[in-house]
């Protein structure tokens, strides 16, 4: 357990990080936040002095592919700091303690820390059959979950489970699945979308929770502005083609080998926002629509409800089967055009014949 | 309406008249689309003529241009014709709006539908059965026939709006979250939190738009030669010229 009085830099020195690599984390940060460097020093100061946030980690129903993400973070320093951190409070799946032990920890923070601690929430409850689909602990995971969230300062959804349902709550959704924010109604819940979200997007929020002592500005739907507010279509390097008209047509034509624009291909980065196509992704090596693939909107609310991943549009379900907007709209124009002709050949027919 | 076809025609000395007395049966004319919405008529007819161009092109890209990207802008030309046809169309529609309050009674007719009045669902069962081919004859109209009310309501009044607010919606997102569109539309994305099915529901609307313009440019061709009065000119000059003096 933590003590209260412990500040962040404490904790990191006890870990045996250097000073020096402390204050090139600080620097890290304020440039990962999008701020000034003159703000390194302040981030710097705050985290020598102010106690540090004590940080729990629940798990409900997911596939544990945020954790994953999260721990190869590409500053390795925040990643160690956060995650030595978190593993001092209660994170299911990385700290030491078990069973019992571990579930002491979490009444023991709940106590002690009061309406001081953040709340981050991996998975989503599920509501059907009074939540017995997520038993953790001999618990529905729905309980824990609201009486951790009672009684913290803030939560973090991570991922799109957390966030809008993701697969779990995809129709049919049999056991009821549901976003945390759907029973945490009365805390800030800050929303990371994403399958899984971006390593450096997750430390980034972390980081300026801790350091900052309060929470990222959101946008209109719970996500923090600094890493959600554009698209990927924005800062898409395939851009310039998509402006000019040079698109990919086929998976193996030689505009997929010139690295032409996916749009065709069914690319929702026109629709998705995320940070991908600026922090990309494993130490900015990479992210899907650089390795050829369009993007499959992860990040977005519903996207395995929205029709095939290789279409840009949502499918309209209202008809029985399952057909994209142009295949609806045409059908129902050409009707109405066919309609039209025998219109207007009836017309003509009755008019020619009471002429007569 | 047949008073006021009484009251101008109820004169024996009317129609075209001349010394040696022939008197044709041409009835009298009313001034009924006054000068914007004549224009806004027009204007919103280019308008939408070009968004559905466009638009079907943003949703189906022409095939790749060759060359370096750099040499090229042929997808931005499409979308900003399709933006600068949008925001004209906007501009008025709202101009077509302040004249609703200012102009004519006739003016006003396409905001509202007249639901609560028997005459009215009388006239629309009567044009039902006109298009229908179960009567020989249509009624006459000083403005709109209800049918063409109600698809022009729905179809137009209403879906220039909801396009508009997609268009502007979606508009949002290129020019950036502190963006005026962003602050007069952003609500749209509390509505669909996916951005996705902004885009589905503005493309079905291209599909709403263009049956109705397929129906509408039919029955006013149909309605020129078939009816008892004018239509296509009527559009133009803004004078409804009835072709009988028949009480009903
Ligand atoms: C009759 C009116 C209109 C029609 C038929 C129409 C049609 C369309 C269609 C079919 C698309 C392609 C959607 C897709 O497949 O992704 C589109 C996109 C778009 N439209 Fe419209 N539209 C209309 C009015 C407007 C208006 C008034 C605006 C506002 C300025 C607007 C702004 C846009 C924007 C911003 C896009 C997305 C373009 C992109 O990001 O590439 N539209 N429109
Ligand atoms: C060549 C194309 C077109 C022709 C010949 C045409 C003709 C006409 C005529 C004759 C009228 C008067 C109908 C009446 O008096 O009852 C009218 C009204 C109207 N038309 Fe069109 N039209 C055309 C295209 C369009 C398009 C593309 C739209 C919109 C999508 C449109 C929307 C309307 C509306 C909303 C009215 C009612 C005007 C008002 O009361 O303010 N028209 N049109
Ligand atoms: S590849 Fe996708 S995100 Fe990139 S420019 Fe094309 S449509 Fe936009």
């Amino acid at each position: 357990m933590a003590q209260a009085t412990e500040t962040f830099y404490e904790v990191i020195r006890r870990q045996g990080i250097t000073r020096r690599s402390f204050t090139r984390f600080c620097s890290l940060t304020a440039a990962s936040l999008g701020l000034a460097p003159a703000a390194a020093p302040r981030i710097a100061h705050a985290l020598e002095t102010k106690p540090r946030l004590p940080i729990i980690w629940m798990h409900g129903l997911e596939c544990t592919c945020c954790s994953e993400s999260f721990i190869r973070s590409a500053h390795p320093l925040a990643k160690d700091v956060v995650l030595s951190m978190i593993s001092l409070d209660y994170d299911d799946t990385l700290m030491a303690a078990a069973g019992h032990q571990a579930e002491a920890i979490l009444d023991d923070i709940r106590t002690k820390y009061k309406g001081g601690y953040v709340l981050a929430v991996e998975g989503n409850p599920p509501l059907n059959e009074d939540g017995m689909y997520c038993i953790d602990g001999g618990k529905p995971f729905v309980e824990k979950l609201k009486a951790m969230a009672a009684d913290s300062l803030a939560v973090v959804a991570w991922g799109s489970c957390a966030s809008w349902g993701c697969v779990q709550a995809a129709k049919p959704n049999p056991t009821q699945a549901v976003p945390i924010d759907r029973v945490i109604r009365d805390k800030p819940v800050i929303k990371v979308p994403g399958c899984p979200p971006i390593a450096e997007v997750m430390t980034g929020v972390i980081s300026y929770i801790t350091t900052f002592g309060r929470l990222p500005e959101l946008d209109r739907q719970g996500r923090p502005k600094m890493f959600y507010s554009q698209r990927i279509h924005d800062k898409c390097y395939r851009r310039a083609s998509f402006d000019a008209g040079q698109f990919v047509e086929e998976w193996d034509d030689e505009g997929a080998r010139k690295g032409y624009c996916l749009y065709k291909m069914g690319c929702r980065g026109p629709t998705t926002y995320n940070a991908c196509s600026t922090v990309r992704w494993n130490d900015g090596v990479s992210f899907p629509i650089q390795s050829g693939h369009g993007c499959i909107g992860c990040s977005e609310q519903g996207f395995w409800d929205n029709g095939p991943f290789y279409d840009r549009l949502s499918n309209v379900r209202q008809f029985g089967i399952e057909a994209n907007a142009d295949r609806v709209g045409g059908v129902v124009a050409g009707v109405v055009a066919a309609g039209v002709v025998a219109h207007a050949a009836v017309t003509a027919v009755t008019r020619l014949t009471k002429k007569r | 309406m047949s008073g006021a076809t009484r009251t101008n025609g109820s004169s024996r000395f009317r129609g075209v008249v001349d010394l040696a007395g022939v008197q044709t049966d041409r009835g009298a004319t009313i001034y009924v689309y006054e000068a914007p919405v004549r224009v806004w008529h027009w204007v919103n007819a280019l308008c939408v003529a070009v968004l559905i161009v466009t638009g079907y092109l943003i949703g189906a890209p022409p095939p790749s241009v060759t060359g370096e990207a750099s040499a090229h802008f042929q997808f931005g030309y499409i979308r900003f014709a399709h933006f600068a046809a949008g925001q004209v169309l906007t501009v008025f529609f709202m101009m077509r709006i302040y004249w609703a309050f200012m102009g004519n009674r006739h003016a006003r007719q396409i905001f509202y539908l007249p639901f609560w009045s028997a005459t009215w669902w009388k006239g629309v069962w009567w044009e039902a059965k006109w298009y229908l081919f179960l009567t020989a004859e249509p009624k006459k109209y000083v403005a709109h026939n209800p049918l063409a009310h109600i698809a022009m309501f729905f179809t137009v009044t209403l879906g220039n709006i909801g396009m508009i607010i997609t268009g502007f919606a979606l508009y949002s997102e290129d020019a950036g979250r502190d963006s005026w569109q962003a602050r007069l539309f952003g609500w749209v994305f509390t509505l669909f939190p996916n951005s996705q099915d902004v885009r589905t529901l503005h493309h079905l609307g291209l599909w709403v738009i263009v049956t109705f313009t397929i129906l509408h440019i039919y029955a006013a061709v149909r309605e020129e030669i078939m009816s008892r009065q004018t239509m296509i000119a009527t559009m133009i000059s803004g004078e409804r010229q009835f072709r009988d003096d028949r009480d009903d």
